[in-house]
């Protein structure tokens, strides 16, 4: 399984399954991350993480770890 | 009569959302908490429309159970039923703002948009068909740009309008399989409210929200029935009924924008990304940051900061101050020259007196105190003294630094001491009087207490006046003007966006003691003042991080207890270095330790909430919405946190002032604080103090006077220990090293100043979370205090067995609160 930790800066990839359950899930599903949305990793933060994404048009930030969830084609 | 009509403002944080609502409601607004919660709620009449109420709902990304502002917003607008919706959505962020508004469509509570920042979305070549848009919404949709204040009055309209006609349509916006069984949940469970609910309550039953649930009560019997609905449709879909819903609502979203809204520049970088690169850029997002908190630090508390509270405390709730500061430079300039040469003066005849002169006669004469002082003759008798000393006579005597009673050898020659009196000569023996110079304006104190002496009040109520009640009013607004300059800074920062980045750039860094990355500002504030620092902790978004942040902000020494530290190092340690860094290295390890220790707790138990957190684009902040906020928050403060000030000050007065003496119970001199009620009640709770190594009823009575403002212990060390001759002296053999550390670290660390309750209590906003920090505080702070008094007598070789071990067995648990699993995880395991 590929996961949207793995994407490199500068590059995109296109979410298939969102994993974990409850709050989480449903927090980071809340801010658009949800099946078949295109996400852009734009950078890391200075001390290595979080990750700063682009999609839907906005930038939003999130932990390696909380990425980990995310499946990518 | 028609109802009256409320419209409630709901939107994505960073959409505009607190712009609209000043522009709505211009300075007609209430500004408080939503009941018993830390989230902060706002209400005002609509401009120009008295009856029409607005209310400001917290900025919110979804409608789910998970948050505080989440569960708040939703309560208000199920239970509430406000008439009508007004929803901001930010239109250079369209997907995600719509996300919210399918939800609040669902309500059954007619729904206005107000696409905002319309202005922008044109500039960057975007178009948005607000007709269509709001034909596939099932709702009027107007466009607005709330900064420039364009269309806010019509949007209001509209809304007033919705309101009135009470027309709404809730459209079926998820696929076959998912409407089905929300149609028959709908039918089975909840046909018995009314018909416009109904809709919601289905879906969120089909999201198995635990909330809805628990409240709607539904039978065993009907709930297995519906589960058997809700897990058929998540095998066909292939994910859980939430993540369903989720997904649909994107999805739906996507379908009713194409065509409607047409992006020119997919993919460009704007203004805002460019900024970006820089400010978080891998090399220069931690210098930066370091520059911004420095500047923030720097104007805060080193300079604006500062010169506002002096001005505040010394000034207008002083002795008075010169008007824009003309003349101020001259005035101190030759008062301190005058008390300096005093200085001069009284040690050549305190070290000729030393040498076995008798110069009683000369300080009688030059005593500018007694009735029959007379100038000219002071200048003989100081004309006489200098010439009857030795030309090459050098002086050392004894000074005594005011504000932290550290004493220090000084010497003087005769040159010295003949500019000294020519200087007194100059000045006619009187004391430069700040009028003189510049226009001076007499601080509130001085006026009120001229004007009680001219209609001659009785000492008492004079002093309960002053000493009470103005020096309560003192204590509250002279914080306000500190307080005001770091909300303004703080607006600044949050408005341009970038509070986020902070939090982005730290993250790594304060997630490991269970803080937020913004729990940074609190602290650093914290150095200076423990009130704007906790006050600043409602940056902070996550309602546990906040308490935590309230908590623990106190720990780090603000400037109120320098003198104190200065005092300690002084009298007990020699004027050893190491105090001072230690003190500060004591407030950090307080704030991790119990970081580590309350996340543990069940009262910060939480289900872990990713760190999912938007970057909002990068903007210039309007003058007029910074002044709002900035104003706001101050008068906040004033009301909520100056009650419980002033009640604590008066209180501590009449304590301090009254007592039993030889001629029954009467008002005291300032000096006589052994005889106050104070001292009796410190007396009283003495040997609470005992195990830590200062069970008199003076470590007493300077505790609570610290609780006033910190600094009052440093004064009220220097009268109750200061009766026959030199405090200093007398703390020094009062406190063993250990005693004396472990009195430090037990106030550095204890319940701050009342002020800084006050601030807790205002933000807190509850009496059980405000009860438990500054009892948590105090008990910490004990602990800790007893456990270094007592090792401390270990290690000088005095040992008292019974408070060794209970010394260990503090240790102990103390250890064992760090080490210990978090609340819950054992349980989850299983």
């Amino acid at each position: 399984m590929k996961t949207l930790k793995e994407v490199k800066v500068g590059q995109s990839a296109v979410v298939v399954k969102i994993h974990g359950e409850g709050a989480l899930k449903r927090r980071i599903m809340d801010m658009g991350i949800t099946k078949g949305v295109k996400i852009t990793v734009r950078k890391v933060a200075p001390l290595g993480d979080p990750l700063e994404l682009n999609l839907r048009g906005y930038e939003l930030s999130l932990r390696k770890a909380d990425a980990e969830m995310i499946e990518i084609e | 009569m028609e109802d009256k009509i409320s419209i409630a403002l709901a939107g994505n944080p960073n959409s505009g959302k607190t712009t609209l609502f000043n522009a709505l409601t211009g300075s007609n607004q209430y500004v408080g908490n939503w009941p018993g919660v830390t989230v902060e709620k706002k209400e005002g009449a609509l401009k120009n429309e008295e009856s029409v109420t607005v209310t400001d709902l917290p900025g919110i990304y979804s409608l789910s159970p998970y948050t505080l502002e989440e569960v708040v917003a939703r309560n208000y607008l199920i239970d509430e039923r406000p008439s009508v919706i007004l929803n901001i959505v930010d239109g250079t962020n369209i997907e995600r703002n719509l996300y919210l508004t399918t939800q609040l469509i669902e309500i059954g509570i007619p729904v206005v948009v107000a696409i905002n920042m319309m202005d922008i979305v044109r500039k960057n070549g975007d178009t948005i068909d607000v007709n269509g848009l709001s034909k596939r919404l099932g709702c009027k949709v107007v466009e607005i740009s709330a900064l420039k204040e364009d269309g806010i009055i019509e949007a209001a309209k509209v809304a007033i309008e919705v309101a009135k006609s009470a027309k709404k349509t809730v459209k079926h916006i998820f696929s076959g399989a998912v409407e089905h069984a929300i149609a028959h949940i709908e039918e089975i469970t909840v046909h018995n409210l009314p018909e416009d609910m109904q809709r919601w309550y289905a879906i969120k039953i089909f999201e198995r929200d635990e909330k809805v649930l628990a409240q709607l009560g539904i039978g065993e019997e009907t709930l297995s029935h519906i589960e058997h609905d809700i897990v058929a449709c998540e095998k066909e879909m292939d994910d859980d009924a939430e993540s369903i819903i989720t997904n649909e609502r994107y999805e739906y979203i996507a379908s009713i924008l194409k065509g409607v809204y047409v992006k020119k520049n997919e993919g460009k970088l704007t203004l805002s990304d460019k900024i970006d690169q820089v400010v978080t850029n891998r090399i220069l997002a931690l210098p930066i940051f370091a520059i911004v908190m420095f500047l923030v630090y720097f104007i805060s508390v080193t300079t604006v900061g500062t010169w506002a509270t002096d001005w505040a405390n010394d000034g207008l709730f002083g002795d008075g101050f010169h008007l824009l500061w003309i003349g101020d430079g001259e005035y101190n300039e030759n008062a301190e020259n005058y008390a300096n040469s005093n200085t001069v003066i009284n040690g050549f005849i305190e070290w000729s007196e030393s040498g076995g002169e008798n110069l009683d006669l000369l300080k009688d004469t030059i005593n500018t105190e007694n009735d029959y002082f007379d100038a000219e003759n002071a200048k003989t008798a100081l004309q006489t003294y200098l010439f009857s000393l030795p030309i090459n006579a050098v002086a050392s005597y004894t000074v005594v630094d005011e504000e932290t009673l550290q004493e220090s050898v000084e010497t003087a020659t005769l040159e010295d001491l003949k500019n000294a009196i020519n200087a007194l000569i100059g000045y006619d023996f009187t004391e430069p009087d700040p009028a003189s110079y510049g226009v001076w304006v007499p601080g509130v104190p001085v006026l009120v207490g001229n004007g009680l002496e001219a209609i001659n009040c009785a000492d008492w109520l004079s002093s309960l006046i002053l000493d009470g009640i103005v020096a309560g009013v003192g204590a509250v607004l002279g914080f306000v003007p500190q307080i005001l300059v770091l909300f303004l800074i703080l607006a600044f920062l949050e408005d341009c966006g970038y509070m986020a980045r902070i939090a982005f750039v730290l993250d790594k860094i304060f997630r490991k003691f269970g803080l937020s990355g913004k729990s940074f500002i609190p602290m650093l504030i914290g150095t200076g003042c423990g009130v704007p620092g906790i006050m600043a902790s409602r940056t902070i978004e996550n309602d546990k991080d906040r308490k935590m942040a309230i908590i623990t902000t106190t720990f780090i020494p603000c400037g109120a207890k320098l003198p104190f530290i200065a005092l300690i190092a002084g009298a007990v340690f020699g004027g050893a270095w190491w105090v001072a860094p230690l003190a500060y290295f004591t407030g950090m390890a307080a704030i991790v330790v119990s970081g580590i220790i309350l996340k543990k707790t069940k009262l910060f138990e939480s289900e872990y909430t990713p760190f999912v957190m938007e970057l909002p684009a990068y903007h210039m902040p309007t003058f007029k919405n910074l002044m709002h906020t900035t104003w706001e928050r101050g008068w906040s403060f004033i009301k909520k946190a100056g009650t419980i000030i002033l009640l604590s000050t008066v209180i501590i007065w009449f304590l301090t002032y009254f007592g039993f003496t030889d001629t029954g119970f009467r008002m005291l001199a300032e000096d006589e604080v052994d005889k106050s009620l104070l001292a009796v009640v410190g007396g009283f709770i003495s040997w609470i103090f005992a195990p830590l190594g200062f069970g008199t009823w003076q470590g007493a009575v300077a505790t609570i006077t610290g609780l006033v403002a910190k600094e009052n212990i440093v004064g009220t060390l220097g009268v109750v220990y200061g009766v026959s001759g030199s405090a200093i002296q007398a703390i020094s053999s009062a406190f063993s090293p250990a005693a004396g550390l472990s009195f430090l670290i037990f106030n550095l660390l204890c319940a701050p100043c009342f002020a800084a309750m006050g601030a807790i209590k205002r933000e807190m906003n509850n009496w059980k979370w405000t009860t438990f920090a500054i009892g948590y505080q105090t008990i910490f702070a004990y602990a800790i205090a007893l456990i270094v008094y007592q090792f401390g007598l270990l290690f000088t070789g005095a040992v008292n067995v019974v408070g060794l071990i209970v010394a260990i067995i503090l240790t102990v648990v103390l250890l064992y609160f760090i080490i210990r699993p978090k609340f819950g995880k054992k349980e989850a395991k299983n």
